[in-house]
């Protein structure tokens, strides 16, 4: 028995304590304390990558203790190798998001020595970082569920208590939009999550029991039809709702807008990616057949996310606003992927999951870059940027790229995957689903056209290039884009396996193709 | 523990010539939680009569702060010694029944009244009064506000030091009132702990017209609700011919058919069980504050002296819960297919009814007041679930919860402006970034009453949920996870207020409390995040008392 999967998680948290108990003075100490804390939790997940067999068990580097005996709650940690892919992901991402967010958190104020928000914005991100890493590792649904749900406590007060700086209508309003978003994030959320609640009591009380490594020995607990059906339903729409998946999106945009742009990279590039990952793990392997049977409406919603939320960034005035329609599309394309249930569409979708990941990363914060130079989110107030900051512009136009799924670049692999995934089974939704690239083509290239290029505005006039920390921050990013859009075969090597698995527990081969291979 | 065991104190007076009885046969080790309590509030009586006042309050603090702690070193002395599991039995014979959910709720209620104690002896947060330290009570309760005898009273230094000895009569009444094992020990054990709790809402120093009001209040509908338990403990006992649960019982089973001759005419008579168990129930619903009977909690828990708010509000439900569970499940089991229909729409509008009303509140006061109400509908999700993991999760529930409420109160008692407790919410506006510390304690405690995971309140919300779904109340879960859901709202929007609202310029400070109301605070968070991260130790001892003696 190891204790990596703990020490992985655990780290962060006890890294959040630390920082968060960092004398108000010292603010600098608490941000290097957090870099090097998520530094070192991206050591460890290295070596989770490293010491992880894709040809061996199902469930690697487990750990099982007895824990709350009366409601069949064991603390049972173990990964396959989406969960590794995802937690290399995520402590690959912290990082990034705390380099990038050095300054937003600095008090305005200095005169109140209680009020700390430096540290506590750091310890907020590492705490988040936990409870996401070790939902990625938990293989007892209660378990799951206790980190699904704490971890939106953490995430509130990032969002509602350290909001974007640039408002176009002042402080006060600022204020205000700050809590409506952090309260309708953490409402929908909660909701979703109570939901869950129900079904994982129902669940308990069909199953006996909470471990997902005991079902992959035994099998899945025999429910009647009708009940497996409600306690999918009742996972799913939790998940659903933390994905995004239209029409349950609609928390993520006032999120994403009125968040900090790391903030805003947090929810989208790892938080939500606890609900696409949720979906091949808990819905997909407890309720196989309900999951075929939900397989089509569930299809419809997530082509509805992706042309709808592809057709609302195109119209968006707001640059953070329209990344957040962006994504709402991309989890569209995730999730089709997911209930393709092909083995191109789930590998597709785990993809996407890392890719989407690091190309939102990349859009977002250089977006926040600009913002920050600029004070204003709105498309409008620039133009010429490239000429002026012309590293700036070449990231974003990469990160812009990827997002667009230009092939070459890492999320081009993935969404191929996804739609011919999608189209070996269901080819009328994988056709509508090209549409959205198009989209995503329009949006991209409008945004950038109109940000970075044309006639200098007076405003934009000399504005400074990347910084070294910034460059810091982007340029990994945009390596890791083009390897992998180049070799994405470390990944996919590392998925196959599991979704393999994932598409047996629902008992689906992929479909023959209609025309036989060339002899 | 067998049928043949349990007497009648009552039945056999009747029957017997007047001659042969007896003296009573007293288990006094059995009882001496309640006695010793019991005995403390009479030497606070005999303190107040003779021990100079300036000394006074130190001694009743003594006095009560050490008879608490010796009552629960009583209880747990018992449940060590077995008489929560195999010698659990009946005591007084036959009024009393010590066993398993009477100890772990005689506990409860004993570290909740230690803690209630610390609260009422906090001098430090009112600003002196001509040079004395003064508590949350009146300095002469009996002189009209705002004349000059009150003035006198409040320049001459007096303190109302009589709340002491009314809060350990309050919490004997308590401890009896959950093992009360038949129908009069029960009524007089309600009496016993309500008429303290009446006098002491009536005694806040600061607002005195409102706290009177809410006394009276209370008093009036607590008055009424007693009378409809009396009225239904007398039906009772003619549908049974004794006050005795276990008789009741057998005559509702049908195993026991002798007929007292004298209610020949009544005896068996179902309509005089359904009306009596109704109207004995419904007195209990009143005082745990389900809805429909709920009305006199918000104004009772706004107006009374927030010390005696938060310890009412978490010891009286303790105390109440008892007494129903021990009715509904020792008394009438055999009639559960009548009781539980009308126990789930009860519990359904007790749920929704406290957690929509909530959202519309402005008094922090009022807001936790139909929380409370919401919660008692969570823990009627179990009372219905009628098996022993019933029990024992609403055991969990009570104890879990009782920590949270006087944790929670104890903090409202330090949000101070210059007219006393600043309780109106807007007042609250920006408390995170002026003291962040205490905004973070309240916000924990909210969380725990919002039952997010991690928090005592979500290993409790669990605990019933489960229980009530595996009895087969599923729609009951469903209700319950939406109202949490609605009831998460008006949480989640203190914290808001706490944490991203501009701080008021004339806003309220936070005093710094003595170590007493630290110590309760303090024991609220710890409580709340222990028994949310490693609940297994309590889940087996409420597992273990979970089940009633006969």
């Amino acid at each position: 028995m190891s204790f990596l999967l703990t020490a992985t998680a655990a780290l962060p948290a006890l890294g959040a304590i630390a920082t968060a108990a960092v004398p108000a003075a010292k603010r600098n100490a608490a941000k290097w304390l957090a870099l090097i804390v998520s530094l070192a939790t991206l050591v460890l997940a290295a070596i989770v990558l490293v010491r992880f067999d894709p040809g061996g068990d199902r469930y690697q580097l487990t750990e099982s203790h007895a824990w709350i005996k009366d409601f069949g709650v064991r603390y049972e940690l173990g990964v396959d190798g989406i969960a590794v892919a995802l937690i290399a992901l995520t402590a690959l991402l912290i990082p990034f998001i705390i380099l990038a967010g050095w300054h937003d958190a600095d008090p305005l104020e200095t005169g109140n020595k209680r009020w700390r928000p430096t540290q506590g914005f750091f310890a907020l991100i590492l705490a988040v970082e936990a409870m996401v890493i070790i939902s990625f590792e938990a293989t007892d649904v209660f378990l799951f569920y206790i980190f699904f749900e704490a971890m939106l406590i953490p995430m509130y007060f990032l969002i509602g208590g350290f909001g974007d700086r640039a408002h176009e209508h002042g402080e006060e309003a600022a204020s205000t939009q700050r809590s409506y978003a952090a309260v309708k994030f953490l409402l929908y959320n909660l909701a979703g999550g109570l939901i869950m609640l129900a079904a994982v009591i129902g669940f308990y009380v069909v199953a006996g029991h909470f471990s997902l490594q005991t079902i992959a020995e035994n099998g899945v607990p025999e429910m009647a039809t009708s009940t497996e059906r409600w306690l999918f339903l009742g996972f799913f729409f939790a998940f659903a709702v933390k994905a995004p998946l239209w029409p349950l999106h609609t928390w993520l945009p006032n999120a994403m807008q009125e968040s900090t742009a790391p903030v805003a990279v947090l929810i989208t590039a790892v938080v939500d990616k606890v609900g696409t990952f949720a979906m091949l793990r808990f819905c997909l392997q407890l309720f196989p057949e309900a999951s075929k049977w939900a397989t089509p409406a569930i299809l419809v919603l997530a082509l509805i996310s992706i042309i709808y939320g592809a057709l609302l960034a195109v119209g968006q005035r707001d640059m953070k606003r329209l990344v957040a329609y962006a994504s709402i599309s991309h989890f569209g394309f995730i999730i089709m992927g997911i209930f393709a249930m092909t083995s191109q569409g789930q590998s597709g979708a785990t993809l996407y999951m890392v890719n989407h990941g690091i190309s939102t990363a990349a859009l977002m914060l250089v977006a926040g870059f600009l913002i920050s130079r600029r004070g204003s989110r709105l498309i409008a107030d620039y133009g010429g940027v490239q000429k002026v900051a012309p590293v700036l512009a070449g990231t974003f136009l990469i990160g812009g790229l990827a997002t667009l799924s230009l092939p070459g670049l890492a999320p081009f692999v993935s969404e191929f995957l996804v739609l011919v995934g999608t189209f070996a089974r269901y080819p009328v939704i994988g056709i509508i689903a090209t549409l959205g690239i198009v989209l995503a083509a329009l949006y991209t290239l409008v945004l950038y056209q109109r940000t970075m290029t044309g006639p200098v505005k007076a405003e934009v006039e000399g504005m400074p290039d990347l910084r070294v920390r910034e460059l810091v921050v982007v340029a990994p990013l945009v390596v890791l884009l083009i390897f992998l859009g180049v070799y994405p075969k470390p990944v996919t090597d590392i998925v196959n396996p599991a979704v393999k698995q994932t598409l047996s527990d629902v008992q689906k081969q992929d479909p023959k193709p209609e025309v036989e291979a060339a002899k | 523990m067998s049928a043949s065991a349990v007497h009648s104190l009552w039945t056999t007076a009747a029957t017997d010539p007047i001659d042969k009885i007896g003296a009573p046969d007293i288990e006094y080790g059995q009882l001496s939680p309640t006695l010793i309590v019991i005995g403390a509030a009479i030497i606070g009586i005999l303190i107040e009569a003779f021990v100079p006042r300036k000394i006074r309050y130190y001694a009743q603090v003594f006095v009560s702060v050490v008879a608490l702690a010796a009552a629960f070193a009583a209880v747990v002395a018992l449940a060590a010694g077995g008489y929560g599991t195999t010698k659990a039995g009946i005591a007084a014979m036959g009024a009393i029944a010590v066993d398993g959910p009477a100890l772990f709720l005689q506990g409860t209620i004993l570290l909740a009244g230690i803690l209630g104690v610390f609260t009422f002896a906090e001098r430090r947060l009112d600003p002196a009064a001509h040079g004395n330290k003064v508590d949350s009570f009146a300095a002469q309760a009996a002189s009209v506000p705002g004349s000059d005898s009150e003035k006198a009273a409040v320049k001459a230094g007096f303190a109302t030091t009589e709340v002491f000895p009314l809060l350990l009569f309050a919490i004997g009444g308590m401890l009896i009132f959950p093992a009360a094992n038949d129908l009069l020990t029960l009524f007089i054990a309600l009496e016993v702990f309500s008429l303290p709790l009446y006098l002491l809402c009536a005694v806040a120093r600061r607002k005195r017209l409102m706290s009177q009001e809410a006394a009276v209040k209370y008093f009036l509908l607590g008055a009424f609700a007693s009378a409809f338990t009396l009225f239904g403990i007398a039906l009772l006992y003619g549908y049974a011919g004794s006050v005795s649960y276990a008789t009741i019982a057998q005559v509702v089973d049908g195993t026991v058919a002798e007929i007292t001759p004298a209610l020949a005419g009544t005896m068996g008579n179902d309509a005089l069980l359904l009306i009596g168990t109704a109207m004995v129930v419904m007195g209990l619903l009143f005082k745990v504050g389900a809805v429909p009977f709920h009305m006199w909690t918000p104004d009772v828990y706004q107006g009374a002296p927030t010390p005696v708010t938060g310890f009412m509000a978490a010891a009286t439900k303790v105390a109440a819960f008892g007494a129903l569970l021990r009715l509904l499940y020792v008394v009438l089991p055999g009639l559960r297919w009548d009781w539980r229909p009308v126990m789930w729409a009860v519990a359904i509008v007790t749920m929704l009814g406290g957690a929509i009303v909530a959202i519309t509140q402005t008094d922090i006061k009022r807001l936790l007041a139909y929380s409370s109400i919401a919660h008692a509908g969570f823990i009627l999700a179990g009372v219905i679930a009628t098996s022993p993991d019933g029990v024992s999760s609403v055991l969990f529930y009570l104890g879990a919860y009782s920590f949270v409420t006087i944790g929670a109160f104890a903090v409202v008692t330090l949000v101070r402006d210059a007219g006393g407790e600043a309780t109106h919410l807007s007042k609250w506006a920006g408390l995170g970034r002026r003291s962040p510390l205490v905004a973070a304690v309240f916000a924990v405690f909210l969380l725990a009453f919002a039952g997010i995971p991690l928090t005592s309140g979500f290993a409790g919300k669990f605990a019933v949920f489960k229980a009530a779904a595996e009895g087969g109340a599923g729609a009951i879960v469903v209700v319950g996870v939406i109202s949490s859901a609605i009831a998460a709202f008006f949480y989640i929007r203190v914290i808001v207020l706490m944490f991203f609202s501009e701080p008021r310029p004339e806003g309220p400070t936070v005093a710094v409390p003595s170590p007493l109301t630290m110590t309760a605070i303090g024991v609220g968070v710890v409580v709340t995040l222990v028994l949310g991260v490693a609940p297994q130790y309590f889940l087996d001892l409420a597992g273990q008392a979970g089940t009633f003696v006969r």
